[in-house]
């Protein structure tokens, strides 16, 4: 059997791919926070749990509904985005111009709400969820077997990610999104309707919180504190990668998956912790992130 | 409004009838051991303290940790296991764990302060959940099962701690000691360099103070006062575990400071009295705790921003305002 | 002439935070008209342009634009009654290019200028349309800046002290392209402390001190009162 620096290969393919799907989400989540922070100046420590809800939305539509993968694909993050829209109308819009840290803390509590009452009702155990029978079984790469789910979300992730970047660059909606990240007054002064702009881009952060969420149901489980410890590392990836740029967040959440699960087979007690050290020294280094801007 | 709001340093003219009612409040928590369970009593202590030690960073340097409970925690271990495996005297145990805690202070404040607002909550949210996992991982802290059967011991080998109003009044002692060391930092010079910081951070770097040490100062002195209080918290209920690392934790002595009033003096003590009743009263109850949490921190921020102290204390100011 | 002021300002107040710094500014503009606000630094030229397009929020008072209220609109829908601003520190966004930032403003009347149009009056725009927007020099962010609002259909243009900094050459381009918003109809309001370019576009001034009208006086006076004018400006 072959091996790389004495770790047999197919091992190391595993953990790379393991690492890509990680990152593939880290990827999809801070891409979300980035896009909310840079507009709404508000850190959605909720995106965790909107995250779970999308898998729950899943998880509940195939149980009570019927409803199977491709449609909850489409329905679970148009149900989470919905919610989150009420949530900016009723609560977050009466933070604006008050210490952002408030922000994070309201949304933390919505956090807690949601988690909390999803643990009350389904228990803090995961709940299966089958992929969809077109993407079971595996691919024989020559080199690797890759589960055809695996390889679905990496490529999947990669799509969203880049659509999302596509919106936001190339058409006018992200024009008026870029322009009020810079200055909010301006751009409503010209009349965009800019409440509106806030409303919908919180929804759609959260939106794709919950597709994550429904791409990760089949790998992960569903599980009501799915999102909790993820989004605390989403936040580390967002400090390494800096909040100014969007393709920033997308390829440091790669980047950095991969590095993990690298970790995991070069030093596996470090594996849990290896983007909290990288963290700490891109901070010492370069504070304001690989990609950042100082503010 | 920024956060941390202005009632730092109380108004002369209250001064004598504050120093009435502090000694009035010392009387009652002399008092409270036969009115009230002594344990219960020494839990909302400890937590009272961690929320003026968390309170002293957020309320007058106008820094959000979210990594808290990884001093008291981590102290919490350090105290544990210095009592239970080395045998130490019980003050020296929980010593060690107030250094421990300064040390973790020293490197996590270190990292944290090099960027500002939102971004050093979400680095010391981070790095305690570092601390988190390597908790979960090295042997001495026993993983799932945390540190048991810690021997409260004899204060300087004398009064046994076994008794729980010897306990309970070593543990006021402590919360005493800690309360009043915070009143002293706040009303230093030092702590009206962290107000300027606070106020205006470059005008305090134009006036040419090394702003990142002072920052830096707080932040280990809120970090040792934390580790106080979870030393004393791991002698009191003989067990260092691991929720006492994890982000719940922070985010709880967070929301016993908001609750109480965020840059108050005694708002969390308020807080933290309030929050631990409440999860002592749902303890029986089927109602999930966090659910209740998550709701009062949304009320809290919505509502009033202030906390119940701050908000009292608008209501005095403005009334003394309209009066004169 | 028509009886009716199309932009009508009666006894307006306006605070930042707890300070009070207009204090009952009256101003009338008609269809077609160029009024140019003059006054010091601090004397509330700008906050006024500000309070008008609801920038500045609080206020007191009565802002008319063909007789429909403006006081009570959210901030987007003034501009859509047909004002628009180009702000004193111009506004280009540094994350859109020439092109994005011209296209930003939503139109909101029929008949304002076709792309071709502009790039044809402001031939640089064209040449750098997908260059950065803050890449562009000082004069040609201000030819940008208020290319962006002729695009929109805008009939009221509140112009900010266009040629604050710019080099004279500049800012007789910039003159010429406001005699020909005249030509085509435009209703101008000015704040200008170039006096020299101002009179060559201005119908009308109004002084402005300490939050206050002091005066008003016909284009054609300006040189005639160009001493009292120096009393109260302190040039």
């Amino acid at each position: 059997m072959s091996t790389i620096f004495g770790i047999p290969a197919p091992a190391l393919y595993g953990q790379i791919l393991i690492g890509l799907i990680n990152g593939s989400f880290y990827a999809m989540l801070s891409l979300g926070l980035a896009v909310i922070f840079g507009l709404l100046r508000v850190i959605n420590f909720a995106h965790g749990a909107q995250y779970m809800l999308g898998a729950f939305a899943a998880y509940l539509l195939l149980n009570w509904l019927g409803i199977g993968y491709w449609p909850a694909l489409i329905l679970a993050p148009l149900i989470v985005g919905a919610v989150a829209v009420v949530i900016e109308k009723t609560m977050l819009s009466r933070l604006y111009g008050v210490d952002p840290l408030y922000g994070l803390l309201l949304t933390f509590g919505l956090a807690l709400i949601l988690e909390g009452a999803f643990r009350y009702w389904f228990g803090a155990a995961g709940q299966p969820y089958a992929p969809p029978q077109q993407l079971t079984g595996a691919l024989n790469l020559g080199f690797m077997f890759l589960p055809i789910y695996r390889g679905w979300v990496v490529i999947a992730s990669l799509v969203v990610c880049l659509g999302t970047w596509l919106l936001i660059e190339k058409t006018r909606l992200g024009a008026y999104l870029r322009a009020a990240t810079e200055n909010a007054t301006l751009v409503q002064a010209f009349g965009v309707n800019v409440p509106l702009l806030l409303t919908l881009t919180y929804g759609l952060g959260a939106a794709l919180a919950a597709l994550a969420g429904v791409l990760a149901a089949p790998i992960y489980q569903v599980s009501p504190l799915m999102g909790s410890n993820l989004i605390i590392i989403v936040f580390a990836v967002v400090v390494v990668g800096g909040m100014g740029s969007i393709l920033g967040a997308i390829v440091t959440g790669y980047v950095l998956g991969v590095l993990e699960g690298l970790t995991k087979v070069f030093y596996p007690e470090a594996s849990s912790i290896v983007i909290f050290v990288i963290m700490a020294i891109v901070l010492l280094v370069r504070p304001a992130g690989l990609f950042g801007r100082e503010e | 409004m920024a956060v941390g709001t202005q009632y730092l340093t109380e108004q002369p003219r209250l001064r004598t009838s504050s120093m009435v009612l502090g000694a009035i409040a010392v009387a009652a928590l002399v008092a409270a051991p036969f009115f009230f369970y002594p344990v219960m009593l020494m839990s909302v202590l400890c937590f009272a303290l961690f929320a003026c030690a968390f309170n002293l960073l957020i309320g007058y340097v106008g820094l959000l940790s979210f990594g808290h409970a990884a001093f008291f925690g981590g102290a919490a271990y350090v105290t544990a296991h210095a009592a239970k495996v080395w045998g130490l005297e019980p003050l020296a145990a929980i010593l060690l764990g107030v250094a421990g805690a300064a040390v973790m202070g020293a490197v996590i404040g270190f990292v944290a302060i090099r960027r500002q607002g939102i971004y050093f909550s979400m680095i010391t949210l981070a790095l305690s959940q570092m601390f988190a996992f390597i908790c979960l991982q090295v042997p001495f802290t026993h993983g799932e099962d945390g540190i048991q059967g810690v021997p409260r011991g004899h204060l300087l080998g004398v009064v046994d701690l076994n008794q729980p109003l010897a306990m309970y009044y070593v543990t006021l002692a402590i919360f005493l000691f800690g309360f009043f060391a915070i009143w002293r930092i706040v009303n230093s010079p030092f702590g009206n360099i962290l107000k300027a910081i606070r106020e205006n951070e470059r005008r305090a770097v134009s006036l040419g103070y090394r702003v990142d040490r002072y920052k830096l100062g707080a932040f280990v002195m809120s970090a040792a006062l934390a580790g106080l209080a979870g030393g004393t918290k791991a002698i009191v209920f003989q067990f260092a575990t691991l929720t006492d690392v994890q982000w719940q934790m922070s985010g709880e002595v967070i929301l016993m400071t908001l609750l109480g009033g965020i840059g108050t003096l005694i708002g969390p003590i308020v807080g933290a009295g309030l929050v631990i009743a409440l999860q002592n009263y749902l303890a029986a109850s089927d109602f999930p705790v966090t659910v209740l949490i998550g709701i009062i921190f949304v009320i809290c921020v919505l509502l009033f921003r202030r906390g119940i102290v701050g908000e009292v204390l608008e209501l005095m100011r403005r009334r003394s305002k309209g009066a004169s | 002439m028509s009886s009716a002021p199309l932009l009508e300002v009666r006894g307006l107040n306006a605070w930042y935070g707890e300070s009070h710094v207009l204090h009952g500014v009256d101003l009338d503009i008609r269809e077609g008209e160029t009024v140019t606000l003059l006054g010091r630094n601090g004397a509330g030229k700008t906050t006024t342009l500000r309070a008008i397009m609801g920038i500045l929020r609080r206020r007191e008072g009565v802002i008319r634009l063909r007789g429909k209220d403006l006081l009570g609109l959210p901030l987007h829908k003034v501009a859509q009654t047909g004002l628009g601003y180009v702000p004193e520190e111009r506004g280009i966004f540094a994350s859109l290019n020439v092109s994005e930032n011209l296209m930003l403003p939503p139109t909101v009347a029929e008949g304002g200028m076709s792309v071709e149009e502009i790039y044809s009056l402001f031939p640089n725009l064209h040449e750098r349309r997908s260059s950065q927007g803050t890449k562009l020099s000082g004069g040609e962010q201000q030819m940008l800046a208020i290319a962006r609002v002729l695009r929109t259909g805008a009939r009221i243009i509140l112009l900010d002290e266009p040629t604050e900094g710019l080099a004279p050459v500049i800012v007789q381009r910039i003159g010429d392209v406001l005699v020909a918003l005249k030509k085509r109809g435009m209703t101008i309001l000015l704040v200008e402390q170039n006096f020299r370019f101002a009179k060559k576009v201005a119908d009308r001034f109004y002084l402005m001190e300490d939050g206050r009208m002091v005066n008003s006086f016909p284009g054609h006076e300006l040189d005639a009162r160009m001493d009292e004018l120096h009393e109260v400006l302190g040039v």
